[in-house]
């Protein structure tokens, strides 16, 4: 059976069908939970799609993290599974207090749609365990509110333990150190501002964001192998 | 004491003495006055195109692919491998006006309402914008609103804006145009339409609730022009407030309503609220309905039944739903946290009744709704849903050519001299990713061609099973109100041209065509015949195009303190890359690579006449507009496209294509130079007027010495004209003895126009 990736579909998210199409071009079956569900349909891996999450209302991510599906998020987080948050998803993590920190306003104060240039700092995560340190992808971002702020023992930790996983080559939103993803402290929780899944096919302008996926799909294999193996 | 009359009610709600006596007699007794407020909306010029209606009929409209004409809520054509395609043009200019942001949110929310009530999912959106003078504060206030209001709303609502167009332009000052239209996919069999059909069936009314913003936008604010600001400010209750939320749940509750077969037709909520919708259906479908207004959920308490039916709140969809598919129905609705409530039964009796007292008895339907009667309702309104949708009164308004039109004509532009060529070029530069940047422009995984280019090329992947097509969808909109001032007619089909070689650029065969005529006072004799002329002249590039005309819009009263804008026709035009196997080059460059220009220069009229540079240096609106050869277009673009998909020589022999338009062959050449970072050397040319004409139905292509041959051969072949202008390479912009400008130089005045302009700072007017 292919490796199976659940993609969290909230209200308002609207990027879960192009990670469903990324994903399934890679191999790995996916499937879309929606956000009253309890469970993840035994998948491997989860990725929390990008959007607006109940209308972005509150603060983006606030109402999103008190959806039923998030304690199945949470518990395979727990477990060790590998789960990614893309954009909203980001925002979602944070808000949920998987990963730290959060993502405030553009410096600029506006949304800003196109490529940029990411820098790999980490190969120690589940989505770059595939590149090299220092490689530098072309993936586009596309948002107002991805400009990822902490406070300075957060950031201080993060730097400490490699869980900058990903940095702007030219910072577009004014985050704090550059930082574009991150990981939480057992390295299985990834949340970033750019969207791989739209750098995936060659018509597209890039197919840098294949390795990212590639290295998702490839980690949910081993994790759900260790599971099998150790049940 | 002074006699203080009393204004009319039919008069303050838009309607003129001749309406009101036409509704007398249609209805055999005076209306009352929620009779007289539906009616008002609905034979507002913007619901009713009555001014319009009968120039609209010139269009040719039937073509193989098209399966849905004018008239509906969008166009649809088959685009093949079982996919159809909805199509549609909005106009939200006054409301943007008023309140920029709301304005244009809800343009974007509108729009795509009318492609989702198809059954089509909204893939792309493009926006055409029209602003006053980066000069003037208040013009930079709308642009940021209206920029910002297309951002919020619709990166929300999930739906990306894949182009437009962003003029500036003193004759916008007063009247912003801010255009809008959408693209959507379905499988062919999906196809739903807006009928009211099946006795006893129940009008689901779905979103949001109706509160007492938007009351009579149609007729109060899109019906009429603008004077002073004062004045103005007292419209903006007028204008809606969006929510994209409501709108993305409202999307994906329809579609999936429609995709399980459970609504006979649906119908979205646009000006003139749930009376457009009910009438529209019941009329459509040969039957009448029973409104119970008190089913209405309403925002605030206590609202009167005239308020109720003719409320823009946005966000609401009706769906006519057969009793036993309800419960399915409501399910739906809770999954995606969307209000239904039933507000209506389908009747045999042709009326639109609108009811006050019980809601229809649900289980019950064979009994008295199905017949009409009442049972305990009182009866508020009673006419018959057809005199509501389709008999306003047609209005055959005067048309007059201007007086000075044949004064302005007797002036040629190309007689005024121009002292520094180089620097006017630079001031016809301006990067407008300023604009698309703030746009989720790749949703979807489907954009191949991002805004700023020619068109935009998407890919068309199957709406249900996802399975690419290999073949790719593009999208241009364009209008260009200075060609049309000095012709309308010529300046309509020229402007068409332009689309169709935006089309050819980038690999693309035009199949169908919407538009949205913006014009001014229909009272103006001046402004009919503009419009007629404009008519016209798409009409006839279409016909030479062999391109069918789907859908369109047309706002009028584009007006401030009296003066009419320009004429501005905009049109959005669809074509279909047959083969999409890699992105078309677009404006590229290489070095060392030779330019050719391909298709006729003008063979009529004055070379400058409608030009940009005409209008910056004091010729606005003069000479005779160059002759457009429309067969010749069309062989050019035909040519153009075959050459750039790779059907002449291989694939890649074509590096670069660029479309002349605005500006003429010097801003082509520009744009290349900057898209590509490789300077242009032109070695001979005529004079400014080669540089600045903006003859349609030209292109610039980028081609590899050793392919040279065979592709002058290919136009040749084809009968267009072809001409070895220059060579890319080095870091310069060198045009003849004409311009000699760094590339550096270019590539700052192209990129810094719009964001300097901005960082000027807005006021609000």
């Amino acid at each position: 059976m292919a490796t199976s990736v659940a993609v969290v579909q909230f209200p308002g998210t609207n990027c879960e069908m192009d990670v469903v199409e990324a994903v399934e071009s890679l191999g790995a079956s996916a499937h879309v939970v929606f956000h009253d569900s309890t469970t993840l349909g035994g998948a491997d891996a989860v990725v929390i799609a990008g959007g607006f999450a109940h209308g972005d209302y509150l603060r983006p991510g606030a109402i999103a993290r008190f959806s039923p599906v998030m304690s199945a998020v949470e518990d395979h987080a727990r477990r060790g599974g590998p789960v990614v948050g893309i954009c909203n998803g980001f925002q979602v993590l944070t808000e949920s207090h998987l990963l730290p920190g959060a993502l405030q306003k553009n410096a600029g104060l506006k949304f800003r749609c196109g490529f940029t240039q990411l820098r790999v700092e980490s190969t120690d995560s589940p989505l770059t365990s595939g590149c090299a340190p220092g490689d530098v992808l072309r993936i586009p971002i596309n948002h107002f509110e991805g400009n990822y702020t902490c406070s300075e023992e957060v950031l201080a930790e993060l730097r400490e333990q490699d869980r900058i996983v990903l940095r702007y080559v030219d910072n577009p939103n004014g985050s704090v150190d550059d930082i574009a993803g991150i990981c939480n402290e057992s390295r299985n929780v990834v949340g970033l501002m750019p969207h791989p899944e739209r750098a995936a096919h060659a018509l597209l302008g890039s197919t840098d964001g294949r390795v990212m996926l590639e290295s998702l799909i490839g980690t949910a294999a081993r994790s759900r192998t260790a599971a099998a193996a150790s049940s | 004491m002074a006699n203080t009359s009393v204004e009319p009610t039919h008069r303050a709600l838009g309607l003129t003495d001749d309406e009101y006596e036409e509704i007398r007699e249609r209805l055999g007794r005076d209306p009352n006055h929620l009779e007289l407020a539906m009616y008002s909306v609905m034979w507002s010029e913007h619901c009713s195109y009555k001014s319009s209606r009968i120039h609209l009929k010139r269009f040719p409209s039937t073509a193989p692919q098209v399966l849905v004409g004018p008239g509906e809520g969008a166009g649809v054509l088959d685009v093949g491998d079982g996919i159809a395609v909805a199509i549609r043009i909005e106009s939200h200019n006054h409301p943007s006006a008023i309140e920029p942001y709301q304005g244009a949110a809800t343009g974007v929310g509108g729009i795509l309402r009318d492609i989702f009530s198809m059954g089509a999912r909204p893939i792309a959106v493009m926006d055409p914008l029209r602003f006053g003078p980066l000069e003037d504060p208040r013009s930079r206030w709308i642009a940021e609103g209206v920029v910002s209001g297309i951002s919020g709303y619709g990166n929300s609502v999930g739906v990306p804006t894949v182009g437009g167009e962003t003029v500036f332009d003193p004759t916008y000052s007063g009247n912003p145009l801010v255009n809008v239209l959408c693209l959507g996919v379905m499988p062919t069999e999906r196809l739903v339409l807006g009928r009211a059909e099946g006795v006893g069936n129940l009008a689901v009314l779905l979103g949001s609730s109706t509160g007492r913003d938007g009351i009579g936008g149609v007729s109060v604010l899109a019906s009429a022009g603008f004077s002073d600001s004062e004045a103005d400010a007292e419209k903006r209750p007028s204008v809606q407030v969006g929510d994209p939320f409501e709108e993305k749940r409202l999307i994906e509750a329809c579609l999936e309503l429609l995709s399980e077969e459970l609504a006979v037709g649906v119908q979205d909520l646009g000006g003139a609220g749930i009376t457009c919708a009910t009438s529209e259906t019941a009329a459509k479908g040969g039957a009448g309905m029973d409104v119970y207004v008190d089913a209405i959920p309403t925002r605030e308490p206590a609202m009167e039944p005239f308020e109720v039916m003719t409320s823009e709140s946005q966000e609401r969809m009706l769906a006519i739903v057969e009793p036993s598919n309800l419960d399915a129905v409501l399910a739906i609705a809770r999954r995606w946290e969307v209000n239904a409530s039933v507000v209506g039964v389908v009747t045999d009796t042709g009326q639109l009744r609108v009811l006050d007292g019980p809601g229809p008895q649900l289980g019950d339907t064979d009994s008295g709704a199905a017949g009409g009667a009442t049972g305990n309702a009182t009866v508020l309104a009673d006419v018959p849903a057809v005199s509501l949708e389709n008999e306003a009164p047609l209005y055959d308004r005067e048309r007059r050519e201007p007086e000075d039109l044949e004064h302005r004509r007797a002036q040629s532009p190309d007689d005024i001299e121009c002292a520094d060529p180089a620097a006017d070029l630079l001031s016809m530069l301006a990067d407008t990713s300023w604009v698309w940047s703030q746009y989720d422009h790749m949703l979807f995984l489907n954009t191949v061609t991002p805004p700023g280019a020619d068109a935009s090329v998407l890919r068309l992947k199957h709406p249900d099973t996802g399975v690419d097509t290999g073949r790719g969808l593009a999208l241009t909109t364009d209008g260009n109100h200075l060609w049309c001032a000095v012709d309308p007619r010529a300046g309509a089909a020229a402007t068409l041209v332009e689309s169709f070689m935006n089309l050819a650029v980038l690999g693309a065969r035009p199949i169908a065509m919407v538009n949205c005529l913006n014009f001014g006072n229909p009272e103006h004799p001046e402004v009919m015949w503009q419009l007629s002329e404009s008519v016209d002249g798409f009409g006839e590039a279409l016909e030479a195009f062999e391109v069918p005309c789907v859908g369109g819009n047309v706002s009028l009263y584009n007006e401030s303190l009296g003066t009419d804008i320009d004429p501005t026709p905009v049109a959005g035009v669809l074509g279909v890359v047959d083969r999409l196997e890699r992105p078309a080059p677009g404006p590229q460059l290489e070095t060392d690579a030779e330019l050719l220009l391909v298709g006729s220069p003008a063979t009529g009229g004055d070379a400058l006449s409608g030009s940009t540079w005409a209008a910056t240096h004091g010729g606005r609106g003069l000479g005779q507009f160059p002759v457009v050869d429309l067969p010749a277009a069309r062989r050019c673009a035909e040519a153009v496209r075959s050459a750039v998909l790779g059907e002449v020589a291989p694939q890649g022999s074509v590096v670069g294509a660029h479309d002349v338009a605005s500006g003429g062959l010097a801003v082509a050449l520009a744009e290349m130079a900057v898209t590509s970072g490789i300077g242009v050397r032109v070695g001979e040319v005529g004079g400014h007027h080669e540089l600045f004409s903006e003859t349609p139905g030209r292109a610039v292509l980028c081609v590899g010495s050793e392919h040279v041959g065979a592709l002058e051969a290919h136009f040749a072949a084809a009968d267009v004209p072809v001409r070895r202008i220059g060579r890319a390479g080095g870091d310069r912009l060198v045009l003849g003895d004409l311009v000699d400008l760094s590339l550096q130089a270019v590539v700052e005045s192209h990129r810094g126009a719009l964001p300097d302009a901005l960082a000027g700072g807005t006021t609000q007017g």
